[in-house]
């Protein structure tokens, strides 16, 4: 067999809406901030924070404008009978396969902002305590889907897959 | 085993009021012989009895039941508890014997459960039991599945044996400085009980008074000299009391590791458990060509107590334990794979980056905020201190894959090598940071159940690790890979 040179990217891209969700996520945060630095400019009137909320606000615009277009395009998953094997991250990037012979649990979880959108978070553990391989933003009719899918095909696998 | 609830060993009555008197000790010294007793002494008095109170409290109210499926324990007076272990989670069962108790012929029993997923889990102690007793229920727990023998299996292969010579190894270890922590501690504690003032410190005071006359340099060195006898003799007397009489030992099944001068130790570790190795160099350790070894289990997590196969010794003695243990020389093979020369020009952009900025933040402080030059000045020494660590962190880099065992090693400051069975592997992660990416490398790491749940090769050449996972685990990866 030829020498193996890459490991391709996985199949599936998450949900587009996850680019909002993302975009409203980070924007929140950055809205904190805003408010925090826009109080304090007024309670104080010192000159130099008009320059940091400057500086925050084109840092807020340049990251909602590149983040989640950027991690849309790395988040992506799939499943095979096999294995799950996800891509996650945007500036730092990370893949994780595990074997569905060694899944121990399968759950969704939504948080408000998620089920604003209509998303969901899938997470799968396995026996230790640094492997869970987790999906997020996916469509959670597509979550639910897999994760009966995967709950099905974990059936069956003897021993406490350690 | 009947299901009949039982009692600790009756022992222990006579054990708890010496332990606290033991460890009020300096009160007493100070309210029956100094005789300075105030207000603050006598409800030290108090306190001891209502601790010893205590302690034969819990004898009272603690009883324990071996089930064929549990162990149960039972304990406290107002609010009963009952904790509940299945049999077939027990994952190790320990002993230990401090010296009151091994005078009077006890063991305490520690089972642990080593649920990975699960806090504050961490299974029951029986404290104590007669010794044989204990030896009894150990057997039992552990050797249940493989026929049930009354009698722990017999040890045949002696693997290790600590020899006094090792004990030179003790000041590398740095044990002593915690060791020197607990001294001053209880020190301070009986000057702060038997209230000495300072008139009754004359000699000590003349002796100071003529020592601040000397020169700041002989005092320096006088201090220095002082406190490195001190850690080391310290350090030794550490390594003497936690691994005297330390012997590894495999016998039917398992691992048994016995240790300790006072205070002795006994952990099992099952074989069907073992998933690797590690052999540890904390870089004084490495100086002095020693290196300690410690197991990789499932149940037992991160660096356990439980886990110890060899105290510090020297490393080529590592290094054959580490083999003996896994039946296989080439695990700790000197050559490894190396990481190429972009693993390399990464150590030394990541310690310079590190040094530059340092000295860049020191220096604009110096100019615009007035902080001295000498600050800076003296942060240009983290460059050629950088350059150092990332050659040696270079060197240490490797991995290799052999014979169904994947083996990393890595680090300066601590240099390891951690051998892990394939069949140990539960999945991959394939890191790459924005750097990585464009330098081409990756981080591979191996989720496990064992030790420390993960194990990462750092800084590989993508192409290398991919093939690395699929030659470790063939087939998981195949419908992924890309082949030239």
């Amino acid at each position: 067999m030829n020498p193996v040179v890459d490991l391709r990217p996985p199949a599936n891209l998450v949900s587009r809406k996850a680019i909002l969700f993302w975009t409203a996520r980070a924007a929140i945060g950055w809205v904190v901030v805003l408010a925090a630095e826009g109080v304090w400019l007024g309670l104080t009137g010192w000159a130099p924070l008009v320059v940091v909320l400057i500086v925050t606000a084109v840092l807020t615009l340049a990251h909602l404008a590149v983040m989640p277009q950027w991690r849309f395009r790395v988040h992506r998953w799939e499943t095979t009978a096999q294995v799950v094997y996800t891509q996650s991250g945007w500036i730092n990037q990370e893949r994780r396969i595990a074997p569905v012979s060694r899944i121990q649990t399968v759950d969704t979880e939504r948080g408000p902002l998620e089920r604003l959108f209509g998303l969901a978070n899938l997470t799968v553990t396995t026996a230790s305590a640094r492997g869970p391989v987790q999906i997020h933003g996916l469509d959670h009719d597509v979550a639910q889907r897999l994760t009966q899918e995967l709950a099905t095909n974990t059936q069956g696998t003897p021993g406490d897959a350690t | 085993m009947s299901d009949e609830w039982r009692r600790l060993d009756a022992r222990m009555l006579a054990v708890h009021p010496v332990q606290e008197v033991v460890r009020l000790l300096p009160v007493l010294i100070g309210v029956l012989f100094i005789g300075r007793g105030g207000q603050g002494q006598i409800w030290s008095l108090v306190g001891l009895g209502l601790a010893v109170a205590a302690g034969l409290l819990r004898w009272f109210t603690t009883t324990y039941q071996v089930t064929a499926d549990h162990v149960r324990v039972r304990r406290g007076l107002v609010s009963r508890r009952e904790l509940s272990v299945p049999r077939d989670r027990i994952r190790t069962v320990d002993l230990t014997s401090r010296p009151l108790q091994r005078v009077l012929g006890l063991t305490r029993v520690v089972i642990g459960t080593g649920r990975a997923d699960r806090a504050g889990a961490e299974g029951v102690t029986l404290d104590a039991l007669a010794t044989a007793e204990a030896s009894r229920l150990r057997a039992e727990l552990l050797h249940r599945r493989s026929g049930s023998s009354e009698h722990a299996a017999p040890l045949v292969d002696v693997l290790a044996e600590l020899r006094p010579s090792w004990v030179r190894y003790g000041p590398f270890t740095l044990s002593g400085i915690a060791a020197i922590g607990v001294v001053v501690g209880s020190l301070a504690n009986l000057l702060n009980e038997v209230r000495l003032d300072r008139d009754d410190f004359g000699a000590v005071e003349s002796f100071l008074g003529r020592t601040a006359a000397a020169p700041v340099w002989l005092l320096v060195i006088g201090v220095l000299v002082l406190t490195l006898v001190l850690v080391s003799v310290l350090s030794v007397v550490a390594y003497v009391l936690a691994f005297w009489n330390f012997r590894l030992a495999r016998g039917e099944g398992v691992l048994r590791v016995t240790r300790g001068l006072l205070t002795t130790r006994q952990t099992t570790i099952e074989l069907r458990r073992l998933r690797g190795a590690e052999v540890s160099e904390p870089l004084l350790l490495r100086a002095a060509r020693g290196a300690r070894c410690s197991a990789i289990t499932t149940g037992l997590r991160g660096e356990h107590s439980s886990s110890v196969l060899l105290p510090p010794a020297p490393r080529v003695e590592a290094h054959r334990v580490a083999s003996d243990v896994l039946r296989d020389p080439a695990v700790t093979a000197e050559e490894l794979v190396r990481h190429g020369t972009r693993a390399h020009s990464r150590r030394y952009t990541r310690a310079l980056s590190v040094a530059a900025g340092v000295t860049a933040v020191l220096a604009a402080l110096a100019v615009f905020a007035g902080w001295p030059a000498w600050m800076w000045q003296v942060a240009l020494a983290s460059f050629p201190i950088g350059a150092a660590l990332a050659e040696d962190r270079y060197r240490n880099l490797g991995h290799a894959l052999v014979n169904g065992k994947l083996v990393f090693r890595q680090g300066s400051l601590v240099r390891r090598r951690q051998v892990l069975a394939t069949d140990g592997v539960i999945g991959w992660v394939f890191h790459r940071s924005f750097f990585q990416r464009r330098a081409g490398l990756l981080s591979l790491t191996a989720t496990t159940a064992a030790g420390r749940q993960h194990y990462t090769g750092v800084d590989i050449p993508a192409a290398e690790a991919i093939a690395l996972a699929d030659a470790a685990e063939p087939g998981l990866l195949e419908p992924f890979l890309v082949r030239r």
